[in-house]
């Protein structure tokens, strides 16, 4: 098995051992979607313009807060300092965990969509794209999302601090992502979804250079 | 101009601290009494030798108050960025100070930039905010300041501070672009009519003069307020250190 | 007088608002620069040595 798999592998299993937080990131996901009608009111049209809106920040949101998760815990117990200086590429670690975490992560999230989907009436299309769009979104999230926990990771008081510097990085996919989904004007939602390819690779290869680099840069 | 042990460089020497305090102190009073000149020269063309705009009327005169510090909201990151790389590849001893001076500096010219804009907006869109790509963007950039500004707070080993925040603010570097980008383009799609621009498409030499002179004001305000908040950091961590050394030889004496 | 125009109340209140905002970050950069320096004043005084070499000392 290559080494990135064995990250890969190693990461997955972890998570599996830590149990509950899949469910509770998957509560706080569904609690959050509920959450939006008891403010906005009831009124199905409005809830069907905004439901893929809503899903998209509730998942935006419990993204953020699975943050302390990745590195957390290896810096802790040391193996951080070990993979820094592994013979493996510490860039390449950092990607396993990535993909590990959004595994964990966006993935649970997308499997519970469509009942929420429900929740917001949303048509069969409709949540197709949504669920389209956090397909292609999410893996730019998880990017951001790992930037900011390396950068976060030795800071004890961390807190709400990673997500308050991950949000404003995540604008751009946001904007996409919903956009791709419901076409304002004609052929904007082909546009939003090149947009949002484009982007989330963009992020996905500069991801795990910048957090490593976070991560030598915090340990020096 | 690299070389290895016993010259000096010209950066090297620089880079001291010590030399910046230095140096830097002669420089702060001629700063300050030309940014003061370049203001009243710039408020009495804003204010009194300009004429109204045909399109907008008077309130193009908040422009030349918003436009300086919009550009400064800029230019402020442009130094942090500048900054991020001395520290990450030349590990300049001073890269740290001037990040770190330079951020409360940026989030308030950004603050003023988005407060003038909402007072520009007001009568001449009929809201205090409209979410139009240029203000949006400078909001999620004020965003992006107050982060950074918190991690420098947040860290105490300074050091560790600037290198760590060097990377984040790169990272900011690359990706404000593709923010300003998104938000322009989103703001489009809701407004596909085309959004009144002020400023239109040439801009009279009236308008020049009081806008480029209240921009060339700010900064060199900007400049003073960088140079003497440096000073401020670099004796601030000189104090540090004295306090930390005074504090270790405390506990080391005998009871 | 000064014709601001029928927006003059905007006008005024973004160069008040302005101002008030420069001269905060003016006073604030300078009472810290006064603080620093009369903490490291403070320090000098009571004797505590600086350790020579390094830039921070």
């Amino acid at each position: 098995m290559s080494p990135f798999a064995s990250i890969v592998r190693r990461d997955l299993r972890l998570a599996a051992r830590a149990g509950g937080s899949i469910l509770t990131l998957v509560v706080f996901f569904a609690l959050v979607a509920t959450l939006v009608p008891f403010a906005v009111g009831p009124e199905r049209e409005l809830l069907r313009r905004l439901g893929p809106a809503i899903i998209w920040i509730a998942a935006l949101l419990a993204l953020l807060i699975t943050s302390e998760r990745l590195y957390r815990d290896d810096h802790e117990d040391g193996s951080l300092a070990a993979m820094r200086l592994a013979r493996l590429p510490l860039e390449v670690t950092i990607a396993g965990k990535l993909l590990a975490h959004w595994l964990t992560t966006a993935v649970p999230l997308m499997v519970v969509t469509p009942p929420l989907a429900v929740l917001y009436d949303l048509d069969g299309a409709t949540l197709l794209r949504t669920e389209l769009t956090l397909l292609i979104g999410t893996p730019a999230l998880i990017s951001y999302v790992g930037i900011g926990a390396a950068i976060t990771v030795a800071l004890r008081r961390g807190g709400l601090i990673a997500p308050v510097l991950v949000l404003p990085l995540t604008v751009p996919t946001l904007i996409f992502g919903i956009a791709a989904i419901r076409p304002l004007l004609a052929g904007t939602a082909a546009t939003a979804l090149m947009f949002l390819i484009g982007f989330s690779l963009i992020a996905i290869v500069i991801a795990p250079f910048a957090a490593a680099l976070a991560l030598r840069m915090g340990a020096e | 101009m690299t070389d290895g042990a016993p010259s000096v460089g010209f950066f090297s020497r620089l880079a001291n601290p010590g030399h910046f305090l230095a140096w830097s102190r002669y420089a702060i009073a001629p700063l300050a009494v030309a940014a003061a000149l370049l203001v009243a020269i710039g408020l009495w063309l804003a204010l009194l030798g300009s004429p109204e705009d045909y399109q907008m009327g008077s309130t193009v005169r908040i422009m030349y108050v918003h436009v300086p510090n919009a550009w400064l909201a800029q230019l402020c990151y442009g130094v942090m960025a500048l900054a991020a790389l001395g520290t990450l590849v030349w590990r300049h001893p001073l890269a740290d100070v001037t990040a770190k001076a330079a951020a409360p500096l940026g989030a308030a010219f950004t603050a003023i930039a988005l407060m003038t804009g909402s007072l520009w907006g007001r009568p001449t869109w009929g809201t205090f905010w409209e979410w139009d790509g240029r203000m949006t963007s400078t909001l999620v950039l004020l965003f992006i300041y107050l982060g950074i500004i918190v991690l420098w707070r947040t860290f105490e080993d300074q050091a560790r501070a600037g290198r760590v925040i060097a990377v984040f603010t790169l990272v900011g570097a690359v990706n404000i672009p593709i923010i300003k980008f998104s938000v322009d383009w989103w703001n489009t799609l809701h407004q596909p009519a085309s959004v009144f621009r002020a400023g239109g498409p040439t801009m009279p030499a009236s308008i020049l003069a009081p806008l480029l002179t209240m921009t060339a004001a700010f900064t060199v305000l900007f400049a003073v307020l960088q140079i003497v908040s440096m000073r401020t950091e670099i004796l601030r961590r000189r104090a540090d250190s004295m306090q930390r050394r005074h504090a270790s030889e405390l506990s080391a004496r005998p009871a | 007088m000064i014709d601001l125009g029928e927006h003059w109340a905007f006008v005024v209140s973004a160069y008040a608002v302005a101002t008030v905002a420069v001269a905060a970050l003016i006073g604030w950069v300078v009472a810290d620069a006064r603080r620093q320096r009369a903490r490291l004043a403070e320090l000098e005084a009571k004797g505590i040595r600086r350790r020579s070499g390094g830039p921070w000392a």
